[in-house]
């Protein structure tokens, strides 16, 4: 009961808080007499919603490429960490070549994915899931690693089965650390898919942005800007949750 | 003449790394009767938990024989052992009793009757009503109690314990050391107890072996006349005193 109150009185707070940033936003604007064009107030933002930029397919399209590219990215990171934990010859020759990748700034590889796989929905889930992979395989990696010796030890005196050992033991111990991956990784596959909208692309947010950035409608930017992140938002508050519910409270890394 | 329940004679045992050959137990000798509580103890680093690892057929070994059961009582290595470490190893996303159940899960134990008997244990070593709770909201004391009624779930018939209370404050180690005997007496099982305290080892244990600073031999196995039930007080009589002195001698301090 008391607890419910608590948590409610939070989420009071941040919607607050944002809705403060908002007010501060609209005042600042109406003080200053900054014109439209550098920054539109909150209601100027809002009203570009009604010009005819195709929003809805627009944001559709931007949303399939962040989620499809996560979601890609969390599949194979995941079965790919579990390649190298079983087969450790694997990991051993691998692993240092994942470091390596791990190291190139991923969006510089948009335009040669674009020469590769031509532009379109399909590259742009390529970028962001390239950028996505790696904090979920070095994660996940590093999770199914961490299990103290000497519980394996304990269970192998039982004559555990390696299967045993993996989904009573590794795997869920594994887990708060690919959370942990994964949330790292919500702000990178945005930004992935929308680069690869910026470099080349005929539809999507990104491509919508640059559109009326001809034409200087700051307002309809800013709209872009705001439903770039809600996708961000909304996909980050999805992983949130999984989280509570798979990981729960007592499982965390930290 | 009928054989003792555990037989070690002339073990030996050396660790192997790419470049080096290294002897961690030079030649221990001992033997346990069934139902017998042994301390041993011994210099840090000399082979104690190699010793018990050996035992719990973890580690292989290059010399001398193992063998444990006898006629009186059988041995199946993979279901009759039960270890105790220094830390807990409790897994934190399962609850006390969950955790009290995982070997009965591992040799798939029928459910209720180890689940009944996982609960009957919890009260043994005084976690009644904590069966829901998570490991990290009980004390140390109360994570090493809850391993140790982890250990017996699966009514193993030896229980290995590697300085269990090492980690404990002092008076919280007493305390568990009156419970363990007590335990024992209860449970009746054969428990080979590692520790580092002398008096710990003379307190708890109807035998003490001895063991040499590293690579480990025996440098004696000496037999605790005090009677059982031990009482606090013991550790001030004459006798008790008698026997600290002696293996502090043995290990190089007087
Ligand atoms: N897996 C291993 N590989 C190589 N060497 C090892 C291994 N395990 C133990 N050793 C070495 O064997 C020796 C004995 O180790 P062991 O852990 O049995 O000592 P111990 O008596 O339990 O020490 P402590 O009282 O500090 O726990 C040590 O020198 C240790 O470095
Ligand atoms: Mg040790």
């Amino acid at each position: 009961m008391n607890d419910m109150s608590k948590r409610l009185g939070q989420y009071g707070l941040i919607v607050l808080v944002h809705l403060g940033v908002v007010l501060i936003w609209h005042i600042a604007i109406k003080v200053s007499e900054i014109p439209d064009y550098v920054m539109p107030t909150p209601g100027a933002t809002l009203m570009s919603l009604g010009e005819d930029y195709g929003w809805w397919h627009n944001t559709v399209i931007t949303g399939m490429e962040v989620y499809g590219g996560y979601g890609l990215a969390i599949v194979v990171g995941v079965a790919m960490a579990l390649i190298f934990n079983w087969f450790r010859p694997v990991e051993t020759m691998l692993m240092p070549l994942m470091v390596s990748l791990n190291m190139i700034p991923k969006v510089a590889l948009g335009p040669l994915f674009i020469v590769w796989f031509s532009y379109g929905v399909g590259s742009n889930i390529l970028i962001s899931f390239s950028i996505c992979l790696l904090p979920i395989l070095l994660t996940m990696e590093r999770g199914l690693k961490e299990v103290d010796p000497d519980l394996i030890d304990l269970v192998r005196t039982l004559n555990a089965s390696r299967w045993q050992i993996f989904i009573k033991i590794q795997l869920p111990g594994a887990l708060p650390y690919l959370f942990s991956g994964m949330k790292v990784a919500t702000v990178l596959s945005v930004a992935g898919a929308i680069v690869g909208e910026f470099i080349a692309s005929e539809e999507g947010l990104g491509y919508l942005m640059m559109q009326v950035q001809v034409t200087m409608d700051t307002a309809a930017m800013f709209m872009g800007v705001l439903l770039i992140t809600l996708i961000g938002v909304i996909l980050y508050f999805f992983v949130l949750l999984l989280e509570y519910f798979v990981v729960g409270k007592t499982n965390a890394v930290n | 003449m009928s054989q003792p329940f555990i037989h070690l004679s002339e073990v030996r045992k050396t660790f192997k790394s790419k470049k080096e050959e290294f002897l961690a137990v030079s030649e221990v000798t001992f033997d346990v009767e069934v139902g017998e509580l042994i301390s041993i103890v011994g210099p840090s680093g000399c082979g104690k938990t190699t010793v018990l690892k050996i035992l719990a057929g973890i580690h292989s070994y290059e010399g001398g024989t193992v063998r444990v059961g006898n006629d009186e009582q059988t041995f199946n290595p993979s279901k009759d052992i039960g270890m105790v470490f220094q830390q807990p190893l409790l897994l934190k996303w399962r609850k006390i009793l969950d955790n009290v159940m995982l070997p009965a899960e591992i040799l798939g134990l029928p459910r209720k009757e180890a689940l009944d008997r996982a609960r009957y244990l919890l009260d043994m070593v005084g976690l009644h009503g904590f069966e829901d709770k998570y490991p990290n909201e009980l004390s140390g004391g109360m994570q090493q109690r809850t391993s140790i009624a982890r250990a017996l779930v699966h009514d193993p018939k030896l229980i290995l314990m590697d300085e269990p209370f090492g980690a404990l404050d002092a008076l919280t180690r007493e305390k568990m050391n009156l419970e363990l005997l007590r335990i024992w007496e209860e449970s009746k099982k054969t428990i080979l107890f590692v520790t580092h305290g002398i008096q710990e080892a003379v307190f708890l244990g109807s035998r003490v072996i001895v063991l040499t600073s590293g690579p480990a031999r025996m440098a004696d196995n000496l037999l605790i006349d005090l009677p059982y039930p031990r009482t606090l007080d013991m550790k001030t009589h004459e006798a008790f005193g008698k026997f600290t002195r002696h293996i502090y001698k043995h290990m190089g301090m007087n």
